[in-house]
């Protein structure tokens, strides 16, 4: 008896656990009218409101007191509760490697030092176990780059809801540089310095090159839109750089060391592009340069060791915080794949070393979107701005507050993941030892 | 009158060896101290005397001698305790065997790392710093504690900490040397007989020993059996003079080295990672195995895709003794923060997200008479904290270790190293993995930062 009933026990486990395990599936998007009343609303560009927030339709439609809502909508009471916009991760990975070990479920480091037309988001895996991790953390918008190389190829911005990479992509690319640097690698860099700088020069020289070779590309094109007998060969590198070379699109340049940045800065002058720097583990150093230069920077995660022995302590918690006491435009990334969703603790830990509140929750939110043109778009609470927000009982980064929703683009995500799922299914486990 | 010499001069050994390490009185007032035993008490001095905590109360005095800490509107707790480091190793994988017990951390000490003088700066006075995971069997490990400034690698060493080895399950020892050198384990299948035949191994030498005492008394002419340091380690864990500390990640194989440690009478057993630990929470409670476990890593590896951030409030939940550790330089420096995770992902209290950082860390090395709390008659490890140490906003400062302030932020320089050459650039690394070395030592082939 006491063996049936454990198998019937088990069984029915069985039933509940099994789509349990298939964790990615979380559950129905809901997209509508909702009216969010009571609420601490976060703007970021236009203060802090107490009042009612209605979304209609993907869109943010009123921000004020005593809302009425409208025929159909979902009101939510958010009595002592803050509206913060969804958080934008300014570098990460997600969606393009599933598991850190394995690595043909790796999809973000192609071969080839110049392969600029590679794009991140055709490899985007909308069903990343990672996804719904991170969202329901309030990160609701990522940039997911490349890696590797010279020229990784293109990032781009997507929204952490959708079931197919162009359902998910939030309207900016950009093609992502490895500034070449003269620095060791490693303790197992065996080159000699003279070695080290030869590759540099070496790279550097291959940039160069680069870009003759997309101007006469380029040119080549055009003369064919006029004389179709021109030999225009297929050339996806080159194809791919004419718009970073002309300017219209946005370079993210990888660069950390503080000589590297100078040198990078250098060359942006030189060759007028629209960049953007990465990393720029080593900002603090050259801050005022890299302000003078009006070149804004993406840097994190904050939450590092410094990059010297000799560093300070908290030189990589501090480093924002000092780009942007010297004038940078700063936003922040993790750099991560499947913990994007610690962004919101990467900028409290910048708060915490000396960067100002708000320009961390701007780093976080409107300086990316403004940094991807796309300012008036999303990155804060606006009227006529894209939903996307999340709902707290309190400071987002502090680790003690909880999460109660999440809105993307107007969509109601489950707040749902592999990670919640085995909680409510271990928590309590059944059968347990003795059952 | 020999024997009397005899403990004397052993007494002045001992005194010896403890008197190498400096200890020192400081009087922290006013501070609202977290005790993790006995509550949070508000406005209150904690006194150490000659690196022992000797009160705790309101307005004491200072007697003289002691530096006088004024702690007003800060947070005074235990120094944090982190039950994984490989910080201060010179080397950390003997990865030429599947059983190494013979060698020992505690003989590469590296005194001179400056990740000891960080640590510090995150408030941790004590860590565990561990042998690989290359190894189903890996190498003794030594609990120390920070004394950041020391040139002398036994200064470092937590004197009467109980002896730690390091075990390893999955992966990491299925792809050293099955994968890599083509013998048992290539599978958990034999994992598990690896475990098997040494401890056999080390039951039978320690029984060949045990008659050889024996005949001994009666018969000068007994022959000892060969001395082996193998296999006296694997006769310590068996005798429960050793505490394993297991690297491992999947329930089952959790589970086989909780039947394998029955089978063999072995009792002292925490497991390290162990990221699915969440699955069988009685099971380790019902042994009495502890759980050290990362806040929040998981999908680095395939056998931690399977993870929740959950597992640390899951684990405590069903009365697990939990940790969280670090496994890195990086991590080491802000488990307070790690500890924060707890209440986002499974809502434990303040005082639970804080014990999994100090008192039961100690209870993990055994050391928890020592260290791990605030109380009168333990060691005088402390960490001050600007805000309550689980507020994202929280910056330590103050870090003290037996009495001595090792990290103190208004005296903070920027290079803190001990090691300078000054014929050399600190450069800096372009691909700094410094952090992660778990695996390190491991031969070049199977380079992996991970753990």
């Amino acid at each position: 008896m006491r063996y049936t009933s454990t198998v019937f026990i088990l069984f029915l486990v069985g039933l509940f656990a099994a789509p349990a395990l298939n964790a990615q599936v979380v559950g129905k998007h809901e997209k509508g009218a909702f009216l969010f009343k009571n609420a601490t609303i976060e703007t970021v560009t236009k203060g802090t409101v107490k009042g009612d927030l209605l979304v209609e339709d993907g869109k943010i439609t009123g921000i004020g007191t005593s809302i009425t809502a409208p025929a159909g909508a979902k009101v939510v009471d958010c009595t002592d509760q803050f509206i913060y916009p969804g958080f934008i991760d300014g570098g990460t990975q997600l969606g393009l490697i599933e598991v850190g070990s394995v690595s043909l479920t790796q999809d973000a480091n192609e071969i080839g030092d110049v392969i600029p037309y590679m794009d991140a988001l055709t490899a985007v895996n909308p069903n990343s176990v990672a996804i719904p991790v991170t969202r329901v953390g309030g990160v609701t918008t990522v940039i997911t780059m490349p890696t590797g190389g010279i020229f990784p190829g293109q990032a781009s911005l997507i929204n952490l809801v959708g079931y197919t990479p162009d359902q998910m992509y939030a309207g900016f690319k950009a093609v992502r540089m490895n500034f070449p640097s003269s620095g060791s690698r490693g303790r197992w860099d065996r080159r000699s310095e003279e070695d080290r700088k030869k590759d540099e020069e070496k790279k550097l020289k291959q940039i160069t090159d680069l870009w003759e070779e997309t101007r006469l590309f380029a040119k080549v094109k055009e003369a064919k839109k006029k004389d179709s007998s021109v030999k225009l060969n297929y050339n996806p590198s080159l194809e791919a750089m004419i718009p970073v070379v002309n300017g219209d699109m946005a370079l993210l340049i990888e660069v950390n060391r503080d000589a590297d940045i100078l040198s990078a800065l250098r060359w942006i002058k030189k060759n007028d592009v629209k960049a953007i720097l990465t990393g720029v583990a080593e900002g603090w150093r050259v801050a005022d340069s890299i302000a003078a230069a009006k070149v804004p920077v993406i840097t994190g995660p904050v939450i590092n060791i410094p990059s010297r022995g000799s560093d300070r302590y908290d030189r990589a918690y501090a480093n924002a915080g000092l780009m942007h006491k010297a004038g940078v435009t700063v936003a922040l990334r993790t750099n991560n794949t499947e913990n994007v969703r610690d962004l919101p603790f990467h900028a409290g830990f910048a708060v915490a070393y000396g960067m100002d509140r708000q320009a961390a929750l701007e780093a976080i939110t409107i300086t990316p979107a403004r940094m991807m043109g796309l300012g008036d778009q999303i990155g804060s609470l606006e009227v006529g701005k894209v939903a996307s927000l999340f709902i707290c009982d309190g400071d987002p980064f502090e680790t003690s507050t909880q999460i109660s929703k999440v809105v993307i683009e107007g969509w109601d995500i489950p707040m749902d993941s592999r990670h919640i799922q085995l909680y409510n299914e271990f928590l309590n486990r059944t059968p347990g030892v003795k059952d | 009158m020999k024997r009397l010499a005899l403990c004397f001069g052993l007494m002045l050994v001992f005194a010896g060896l403890f008197a190498q390490t400096e200890k020192g009185s400081v009087h922290i007032k006013n501070g609202t101290v977290i005790t993790i035993t006995d509550g949070v008490m508000e406005n209150t001095d904690v006194l150490i005397e000659n690196g022992i905590i000797t009160r705790i109360g309101k307005n004491l005095r200072t007697p003289s001698g002691a530096r006088a800490v004024d702690a007003t509107g800060q947070y005074v707790m235990p120094g944090i305790i982190d039950a994984h480091s490989h910080i201060a190793l010179d080397a950390v994988n003997e990865a030429t065997n599947v059983v190494t017990a013979e060698v020992w951390t505690g003989d590469v000490l590296d005194p001179m790392d400056v990740s000891i003088y960080r640590a510090l700066a995150g408030g941790v006075t004590a860590s565990h710093a561990m042998h690989g995971s290359a190894n189903a069997i890996g190498g003794q490990c030594e609990t120390i504690k920070h004394r950041y400034g020391t040139y002398n690698p036994d200064d470092l060493k937590m004197v009467g900490a109980p002896r730690t080895i390091k075990f390893a399950l999955g992966e990491n020892p299925m792809r050293v040397h099955g994968e890599g050198n083509r013998i048992i384990p290539r599978t958990r299948m034999g994992v598990e007989q690896v475990f098997r035949q040494a401890f056999s191994e080390g039951k039978a030498y320690m029984e060949a020993w045990d008659a050889y005492e024996k005949k001994k008394a009666t018969d000068a002419t007994a022959v000892p059996p060969k001395y082996d340091r193998r296999m006296e380690t694997m006769a310590d864990i068996l005798k429960g003079d050793i505490i394993i500390h297991c690297h491992s990640y999947r329930a089952d194989e959790i589970l086989m080295l909780m039947n394998v440690c029955r089978d063999f009478g072995v009792k002292r057993l925490v497991y390290q990672h162990v990221n699915e630990g969440f699955k069988v929470a009685p099971e380790l409670a019902e042994f009495g195995a502890g759980a050290s476990v990362f806040a929040d890593w998981w999908a680095y590896k395939f056998e931690v895709y399977y993870s929740t951030a959950y597992n640390a409030a899951i684990l405590t939940k069903n009365g697990v003794v939990t940790s969280i550790n670090s496994d890195s330089g990086d991590y080491i420096r802000h488990l307070f923060h790690q500890a924060g995770k707890t209440q986002r992902y499974g809502g434990l209290t303040d005082n639970e997200a804080l014990r999994l950082i100090t008192l039961n860390p100690a209870i993990q090395l055994g050391i928890d008479d020592r260290v791990g709390s605030i109380e009168k008659g333990k060691d005088g490890d402390i960490a001050i904290f600007s805000a309550h140490p689980l507020s994202i906003y929280a910056v330590p400062q103050m870090t003290i270790v037996d009495g001595i302030v090792r990290f103190d932020i208004k005296e903070d320089s920027d290079d803190m190293r001990l090691d300078v050459n000054p014929e050399t650039t600190d450069n800096m690394m372009l691909e700094y993995d410094e952090d992660h070395r778990c695996m390190e030592g491991v031969s070049e082939q199977m380079h992996s930062h991970k753990h």
